[in-house]
C-alpha cells in the first residue's frame, strides 16, 4: 500500500516538474492522435455523408460492413500494417515501420470507419430533413454532401470524439507498428504498459492520470461548444 | 408599394421564362404503392401572372407543384414546358408549407443559397443585403434562423426561393397557420416578385388570399382538375359543382 502512495507521490512530481520525458511522451501521443483523427475526419465524414444520401446496390451491406469495422481489433489492424510496412512487405520501400508515420496510418484505419459510420448516421437523420429542400434548390450531389457535413458540424463532433476516445487510449496496434522506442515512437498507452510491467508505477500513474485529465477537458470543451450552439439552434 | 427599378435589379428572372409557358401535364399518372393519385392527369397553366391552385385536402394539389418542380416523377405521362420536355429545375423557386432552413444565421441561409446558384462570391453579400431589406429583416442577418417566428422563417425561405432569380415561383400553402400581418408581408413579396415578370403558381386554402394575389384559380378535387376560371369569375361563380361546393364550405366526398 506504501508503495502504491509512493509512486501516486512521485507521479504527481513528475507533472509537476513537467518531466521532460512525460513531456515528450504527451507531446507525441497528441501529435500521432490529433494527426489520425484529423485524416480519418476527412476521409470518414465525406464517406459517411455519400453512404446516407447514396442509393446503389449493395449500400446496405456496406452500410453493415462499415459498422462492423467500428469493433476492428486493434493487434490485427497492428499486425496487418506491419505486415504492410515491413521490409519483406509491398509497402517496405516507404521505410515506415517503427515511426510515428506508421502509428499514426494504423491510428486511420482503426478510427476511419468509426468516424465514418457515426458520420453517416448523423448525416442520414439530417438528409431525411433536408432532402426535398436541397433539391428544389437544384443543389449538386457535392454541394449537398457540404452542405450537411456543416450543418451537422456539432453532431459530427462527437462522432470525432468517439475516434479521437479510441485513437488516445489505443495501444495494441502502435506498440505492434511503433515498437515503442524511446524518444521515437513512445506515446503514452505504451509507456503506461511498458513501465507497469517493469513494476515503475510512477511514470506510469503520472501518464494515467494526465490520460484522464486529457479525456475529461477533451470531452467538457466539447460539451459546452455543443451546447452553445444547441441554445442558437445550430446543433 | 412597388419599388420597380431595384426589384427589377433583384427579382426579375435571370432568363426569361415566358418561352417555357405553357406548362402542360399529359397523361400524367403517379400512384404510391396501391393508393392512387392521378390517373391520367392533364392540364394546362398558360398565363404569366399568378395561378392559384384551390382543392380539399388530399386533392393533390401538393403533388402537382412537386411534380411541376421536378421533386416527383411522373409514373406515365409527361410534365412539359412549351417545348421543353425536362423541368428547368435552375429557373424554379420553391416554398414549403412548412419552412426547412439551416442551422445557420439569417443570412448564411441566403448565403448558401446564392452559392447553391453559382452566383459569383463577391456579389453574394450584396444580393443577401438586398434581398434582406426587401424581405424587411436586416435586423435579423446574423440571428439564429431558427429562432425566427413562423411568419419570419417562411418570409426568409421566400426570400431564399427567391435568391436565384427564379422564372417560375412556386408557393405550398405559404401562410398556413401565420398571422394576418406575417401573410401580408408574404404576398407584399409575392406580389412584386410577379410584377418583376416572375410567374407565381401557389397552392392555398384561402379564398381572400386567392382573390388578393391571384389572377387564375385551377379547382382540383381527387387528382383531377375541374375547374381553371379567372380568380373573380371563380370566388364569383364557379364553374363546376365540386367547386362550388367547396366554396360554400361544404363537405367534398
Amino acid at each position: 500500500m506504501q508503495d502504491f502512495s509512493q509512486a501516486f507521490v512521485q507521479a504527481f512530481t513528475l507533472i509537476g516538474q513537467a518531466d521532460p520525458t512525460l513531456i515528450d511522451i504527451i507531446a507525441l501521443s497528441l501529435q500521432v492522435t490529433f494527426t489520425a483523427v484529423s485524416i480519418a475526419c476527412l476521409l470518414g465524414f465525406p464517406l459517411g455523408a455519400a453512404l446516407a444520401i447514396g442509393r446503389f446496390p449493395g449500400r446496405m451491406a456496406f452500410v453493415v460492413f462499415l459498422n462492423s469495422l467500428m469493433g476492428l481489433p486493434p493487434v490485427v489492424v497492428g499486425l496487418v500494417i506491419y505486415l504492410f510496412l515491413s521490409a519483406a512487405g509491398p509497402l517496405g520501400f516507404l521505410q515506415l515501420l517503427y515511426t510515428p508515420t506508421a502509428m499514426v496510418i494504423a491510428q486511420v484505419v482503426l478510427v476511419t470507419p468509426i468516424v465514418a459510420a457515426l458520420a453517416r448516421q448523423v448525416i442520414e437523420d439530417l438528409y431525411s430533413e433536408y432532402d426535398e429542400m436541397l433539391r428544389a434548390m437544384n443543389a449538386s450531389r457535392i454541394q449537398t454532401i457540404c452542405t450537411l457535413i456543416v450543418d451537422a458540424r456539432y453532431s459530427l463532433l462527437t462522432s470525432a470524439l468517439a475516434g479521437l476516445g479510441r485513437a488516445l487510449a489505443e495501444v495494441g496496434a502502435v506498440i505492434i507498428v511503433g515498437g515503442n522506442i524511446a524518444n521515437v515512437t513512445r506515446v503514452m498507452t505504451t509507456t503506461i504498459a511498458l513501465e507497469t510491467s517493469k513494476g515503475e508505477l510512477a511514470l506510469a500513474l503520472g501518464l494515467g492520470i494526465i490520460l484522464i485529465v486529457l479525456s475529461i477537458l477533451i470531452n467538457a470543451g466539447l460539451f459546452l461548444l455543443k451546447n452553445s450552439a444547441q441554445k442558437r439552434a445550430y446543433a | 408599394m412597388l419599388k420597380m427599378n431595384s426589384d427589377l435589379a433583384l427579382l426579375a428572372p435571370a432568363k426569361p421564362f415566358s418561352a417555357h409557358l405553357p406548362i402542360q401535364f399529359e397523361g400524367v399518372h403517379l400512384s404510391f404503392g396501391k393508393h392512387l393519385i392521378f390517373s391520367s392527369l392533364n392540364l394546362e397553366i398558360g398565363a404569366q401572372g399568378i395561378t392559384a391552385i384551390m382543392g380539399p385536402n388530399g386533392a393533390g394539389k401538393s403533388l402537382i407543384l412537386r411534380l411541376l418542380a421536378g421533386l416527383l416523377m411522373p409514373e406515365q405521362g409527361s410534365v412539359r414546358f412549351n417545348t421543353l420536355s425536362r423541368v428547368p429545375r435552375d429557373q424554379i423557386g420553391f416554398v414549403f408549407q412548412r419552412p426547412v432552413l439551416l442551422r445557420r444565421s439569417v443570412q448564411d441561409n441566403l448565403l448558401h443559397a446564392l452559392a447553391i446558384a453559382g452566383v459569383e462570391r463577391g456579389q453574394r453579400p450584396f444580393r443577401a443585403d438586398a434581398l434582406l431589406e426587401l424581405g424587411g429583416m436586416q435586423h435579423l442577418a446574423k440571428s439564429p434562423a431558427r429562432k425566427l417566428s413562423g411568419g419570419e422563417q417562411q418570409r426568409l425561405t421566400l426570400l431564399r426561393a427567391l435568391a436565384a432569380k427564379p422564372g417560375l415561383l412556386i408557393l405550398d400553402e405559404p401562410s398556413a397557420s401565420l398571422d394576418p400581418q406575417a401573410t401580408a408581408l408574404i404576398e407584399n413579396i409575392v406580389l412584386r416578385a410577379s410584377q418583376c415578370g416572375v410567374k407565381v403558381i401557389v397552392v392555398t386554402h384561402d379564398q381572400g388570399q386567392a382573390a388578393r394575389l391571384s389572377d387564375e384559380v385551377m379547382f382540383v378535387h381527387k387528382g383531377r382538375v375541374h375547374a381553371i376560371q379567372a380568380t373573380h369569375e371563380f370566388l364569383k361563380t364557379p364553374a363546376s359543382r365540386e367547386a362550388k361546393a367547396y366554396l360554400a364550405g361544404e363537405l367534398l366526398i
